[in-house]
């Protein structure tokens, strides 16, 4: 099985210089670019469609096409027969993989000095789950690059924890071969100094089902890119993403669903919290159902939920069609303020009002971390959640 | 015995960076075991006498007292006076999205008792109160309210009643939106209530129907913010007869 998707290439386009109000435009989501060389992308303005909303002022030194040979400490547990190993970069640029959409996945690629190698063998039914951890210590600048692949008809979660003091950019690969379950979970519990900037490609097999998971709890920036392209009919594509930004942090996560190939389906659930000034989130779906993608079925969803004055929640669905023969396509997006009325309706029966908030939020989060299915991280996520409230609750008082 | 005492209350609203007066001075006094129907045309303040009882943030009291058994009513928030045994059956219940009933009454009937549950004794309690309400056991799993018919959000205010058991219970128009089988039902489940524990009750209608079901002791009429009349149950047969008319201004 070939990783290749689709690979468009073409010249960088120049920034608009007219006025700071305006974005470089983009017709469809089809045309923006992707290559493994970072001259075609140039160093972003902040103005760009996809940098609109990021700090980019506060992310160039991982933009800076250099490389500091620094790393993060790993530390895994991997169940038997699944292997962790190295690739060249020329190696995997001529597997055909996706190749990377941004500047920041690009200088990743070029810089990173090889790729770590996850293998999980054909036919193999994992019974744990494939733990890394990915800890920074002093705030070390680092390229990274991560290629995960499911061996057709297996069983796999993979949980990819980062914690510590970094600024990381990286460029992950997750491919799923023909008829394998995958679950894929991010977890970023960065400390709150600490930038993190993702691509994350997944790749869907013939028949194959994968779930991405987005845990964004911790770290000043945050931003994850995850796109999903299909190598063959029957595949299914779940992204479910949880976030928590407390103030001054900058969370956003990308979602880009490219349906080029019949009767696959698609369904992205991110759910967010918000509290304390200046915290900021922003969720971006993109859905494309191209003319080939007969059968498709998609669905998106993103709700936040403000907790205090003074947050601020970008939430914005985008769904291309270029076929009427499909199954289904929708959308939703939603943000509001905490609601009083819940609040004193749950203390109306003796509840105090602490227990009564985490209860609200708790609920808030309650379907889209039912849809997780990994128990260990499910529970940690609620009890990060409810540290995040206390917290909040520790301040207000 | 306990006794739940309103003095002289004045309730102001905030609207528009405007104080507006509801209730001009409301004295009332209920004890253990008695039911009392407040009753009234809309927008009299009915609601916002349960409001303020509970303590809904929205309702400033600007002057008069509530007492429980001497306790100042006023100074507690809003969880307190749960626990201190008051409890709304509100007009209209709020959703709580993905917490589940289950989780929430069991929240609730440990922070009102101080202590979890014995878990076997609880979900008996628990299924037998939904039978009796003709709830089905799936409510348990939805979340609070979440797309609950009129009516079913009506069957799980008395179903918190039934379990959370409280002292005095306000009763903020349980009978609109019910049909009459639901309304008997309902009404089964106060009356089970009262004679389980002699819980006090307060009983907020617009009309005289669910009087036929839940006998009140005293009738107070209720007319833009003030207890007009008070009486016996006779005095609900009348305005059934004759309706709020002779109450309002025009007829000054
Ligand atoms: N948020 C608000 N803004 C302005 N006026 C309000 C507000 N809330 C209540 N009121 C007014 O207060 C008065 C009393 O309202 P309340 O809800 O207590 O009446 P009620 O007797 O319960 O009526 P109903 O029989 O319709 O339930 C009404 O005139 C109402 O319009
Ligand atoms: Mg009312």
């Amino acid at each position: 099985m070939s990783l290749l998707a689709e690979k468009t290439q073409r010249p960088g386009l120049a920034p608009h210089t007219d006025s700071v109000a305006t974005f470089v435009p983009d017709q469809s989501r089809a045309e923006r670019t992707r290559s493994y060389a970072v001259a075609d992308f140039p160093m972003p303005t902040g103005r760009e469609e996809d940098w609109r909303f990021t700090p980019v002022d506060r992310i160039r030194p991982l933009l800076k096409d250099e490389a500091t040979g620094l790393c993060l400490d790993w530390s895994e547990t991997l169940p038997a027969g699944v292997r962790l190993g190295t690739m060249s970069v020329a190696d995997w640029q001529s597997s055909g993989a996706p190749a990377p959409a941004d500047r920041a996945a690009a200088v990743a690629a070029a810089h990173s000095g090889g790729v770590a190698v996850l293998d999980i063998p054909n036919d193999a039914e994992l019974t744990e789950p494939v733990r890394l951890t990915l800890t920074g210590d002093d705030g070390q600048l680092v390229h990274g690059h991560v290629l995960i692949r499911a061996g057709r008809f297996s069983k796999a979660t993979v949980v990819v924890a980062h914690a510590g003091h970094a600024a990381y950019s990286e460029l992950v690969t997750i491919s799923a071969g023909d008829g394998a379950h995958l679950t894929v979970v991010s977890l970023q519990e960065w400390d709150d100094r600490s930038i993190h900037l993702g691509q994350h490609d997944v790749v869907v097999g013939r028949d194959a089902q994968v779930k991405h998971i987005a845990v964004t709890l911790g770290g000043a920036i945050v931003r994850l890119n995850t796109n999903a392209t299909y190598a063959g009919p029957g595949g299914s594509f779940e992204a479910y993403g949880v976030y928590f930004a407390d103030a001054g942090q900058h969370l956003e996560h990308r979602l880009f669903v490219d349906h080029a190939v019949p009767h696959c389906t698609s369904n992205v659930e991110y759910k967010g919290a918000l509290q304390g000034d200046s915290a900021r989130t922003v969720w971006v779906g993109d859905v494309l159902i191209r003319a080939a993608a007969e059968g498709t079925d998609t669905y998106e969803l993103n709700r936040n939920l403000l907790l205090t004055d003074g947050a601020r929640a970008d939430s914005i669905p985008n769904l291309e069609i270029e076929t009427g023969e499909i199954a289904g396509a929708g959308h939703a997006s939603a943000t509001g303020r905490f609601d009083d009325q819940q609040l004193f309706y749950l203390m109306a029966r003796g509840i105090p009002e602490a227990e009564a908030r985490r209860l609200v939020v708790r609920g808030f989060f309650a379907a889209v971390v039912s849809r997780i299915g990994v128990p260990e991280v499910i529970g940690h996520l609620m009890s990060a959640i409810d540290a995040e409230l206390e917290a909040s609750v520790a301040v207000a008082s | 015995m306990s006794t739940l005492e309103i003095r002289d209350l004045h309730v102001a609203i905030t609207a528009d960076d405007v104080q507006k007066e509801i209730l001009r001075g409301v004295t009332l006094t209920i004890n253990s075991g008695e039911t009392h129907a407040i009753m009234g045309p809309n927008g009299s303040g009915k609601s916002t006498l349960a409001y303020s009882i509970a303590g809904h943030p929205k309702y400033t009291v600007t002057s008069g007292t509530i007492t429980l058994d001497g306790e100042d009513v006023l100074a507690m928030s809003v969880d307190e006076r749960a626990r201190a045994g008051l409890f709304l059956a509100m007009q209209y219940p709020v959703e709580v999205p993905g917490v589940t009933v289950s989780n929430f009454l069991r929240t609730a009937k440990t922070a009102i008792d101080g202590e979890a549950p014995k878990l076997r004794t609880w979900v008996k309690d628990v299924k037998e109160a939904m039978g009796n309400l003709r709830m089905d056991p799936v409510f348990a799993e939805r979340g609070v309210n979440e797309g609950f018919s009129g009516g079913e959000k009506k069957r799980h205010e008395i179903l918190q009643l039934e379990l959370l058991k409280p002292r005095f219970a306000v009763l903020d128009e349980t009978d609109s939106g019910l049909d009459v089988d639901a309304l008997r039902i309902v009404s089964e489940g106060v009356n089970r209530a009262q004679e389980a524990s002699d819980m006090g009750v307060l009983l907020i209608t617009h009309y005289t129907r669910i009087l036929r079901y839940i006998k009140p002791d005293f009738v107070h009429v209720f007319v833009d913010g003030v207890i007009a009349e008070e009486g016996g149950p006779e005095l609900a047969d009348r305005l059934e007869d004759e309706g709020y008319d002779r109450f309002l201004p025009a007829a000054v």
